[in-house]
């Protein structure tokens, strides 16, 4: 599914990715961990083919990334700190504006928008009128109609009320049930760590901690730090 | 191409119709240019009937920095040209898309601007046909051309202030043919106005091929 192979990714002049070697399996929940500035959200941008490679070979979903970074974009879905809504167009025109960019069937947007718990009321008022949770709700709402094969959130939880964590916290498992991968970079670690099969902890740009299970299950289970 | 293309402009369009930038800003802004341009040479009648081509292509060239301005913040201030990327839009047909929206906002200020000419400046139409024809070119290559620019501008912080540095001499040769052009459609000077359309066309063909051609890189690389 995913691997990265002594991968180096620039951000600018600066090795934000210096050396990350990384096997993922299909249907893992792997939990990113590491302090500000470790790697992680470049770590996720490359894995969505939005960077180039520098030196290493990378592959995802089955694509190179050094050839193949068109054919890796449609097949994933992130969730960065940017939610990518226009703030002039309504909840539905945004979807679907993606929807029809993305070549998926508009009739998902409003079912994903009923799981992401975003009332009906809201459907047709514009982007810039919804609170911070609001809009990362139908962000996520965004990356649900996508469909895609490999979930990458970037701290998914973050300005969510409880409700909405416990959302992204089903859709997490549901999709990685489904035979989706995901990818979480997060600092929220108390909700996380139960969710994730496995915890890739980076500091420097660089793998330090490769545990299998959560951090909070690692006794007894494999370790490749 | 063209379905990619389409959408992205009905996108920017409605952008615009909601934001009503284009109505309560960009109109008045370049309706009171063409008022200063009047009270500056109103003095000296048959200078303004010369310089009247020159100050409407003019004041289309503020208008226009301001519409790519505003092009380029709708896809930069919330990652939505990542977003583009990842969705598999066509750049080429983002490019289209966008050239094209600020294309129709473009038009729809030039309209106001002739209604501005004939009234203020007591301007006359004796070529509608070359009139109209040069409007669509020259509005078509400065779209091309914006559209080029703010992507090249979009990851630059002072963005704003670098856009009118870069487009407006890359613009030159568009003043100068549609200015030309205005001339023989408004009877101002004896030139053969169609000759420098002939320029303009190239000068647009030129804008949209590379536009086509370089977007991608740039959408990648800022």
């Amino acid at each position: 599914m995913i691997r990265l192979d002594a991968v180096v990714a620039l951000l600018g002049r600066f090795p934000a990715l210096a050396g990350v070697d990384l096997d993922i399996a299909d249907g893992e929940i792997v939990l990113i961990q590491g302090p500000n500035g470790a790697g992680k959200s470049t770590l996720l941008r490359l894995c969505a083919g939005l960077l180039r490679l520098e030196s290493g070979s990378a592959t995802v979903l089955g694509s190179d990334l050094s050839t193949s970074r068109a054919a890796v974009r449609r097949r994933v879905g992130l969730l960065g700190h940017d939610t990518a809504l226009y703030d002039e167009l309504s909840v539905v025109e945004n979807l679907e504006f993606w929807a029809a960019a993305s070549r998926v069937d508009r009739s998902s947007v409003l079912p994903a928008l009923a799981r992401l718990g975003v009332a009906p009321r809201l459907h047709d008022v514009a982007v810039s009128k919804l609170s911070a949770g609001q809009r990362r709700r139908v962000a996520l709402a965004g990356v649900v109609v996508r469909r895609p094969e490999l979930w990458l959130l970037d701290e998914p939880h973050a300005g969510l009320d409880q409700a909405g964590r416990d959302l992204v916290d089903d859709l997490v498992v549901e999709a990685a049930r489904a035979g989706a991968t995901v990818l979480m970079a997060s600092h929220e670690l108390d909700r996380t760590v139960d969710l994730a099969t496995r915890t890739v902890v980076i500091a420097g740009g660089m793998v330090v901690a490769d545990r299998l299970g959560s951090v909070h299950s690692e006794a007894g289970e494999g370790c490749a730090d | 191409m063209l379905t990619d293309a389409r959408l992205v402009a009905a996108k920017d369009l409605r952008i615009e119709m909601r934001s009503k930038v284009t109505v309560s800003q960009v109109v008045p802004f370049a309706g009171l240019v063409l008022v200063m341009f009047g009270f500056a040479l109103d003095a000296n009648r048959p200078t303004l009937d010369l310089a009247t081509s020159g100050l409407f292509w003019v004041t289309v060239l503020f208008v226009a920095v301001m519409a790519v301005q505003r092009s380029t913040a709708i896809e930069t201030t919330d990652g939505a040209r990542r977003a583009l990327l990842l969705a598999g839009v066509e750049p080429s047909a983002v490019f289209m898309g966008k050239a094209a929206a600020v294309a129709v906002q473009l038009l729809a200020v030039e309209l106001v601007l002739i209604g501005g000419i004939i009234v203020l400046y007591d301007a006359s139409i004796e070529e509608p046909l070359l009139l109209v024809a040069t409007c669509v070119t020259a509005t078509a290559g400065i779209a091309a051309a914006g559209t080029l620019l703010g992507a090249l501008v979009a990851g630059v912080r002072a963005r704003e202030t670098v856009l009118p540095i870069l487009l407006l001499p890359v613009l030159a040769p568009v003043l100068l043919g549609a200015t030309r052009a205005f001339d023989d459609a408004l009877g101002a000077v004896a030139v053969n106005g169609w000759s420098w359309l002939a320029m303009l066309v190239g000068f647009t063909v030129i804008n949209v091929a590379f536009g086509v051609t370089a977007y991608g890189v740039l959408l990648e690389e800022t």
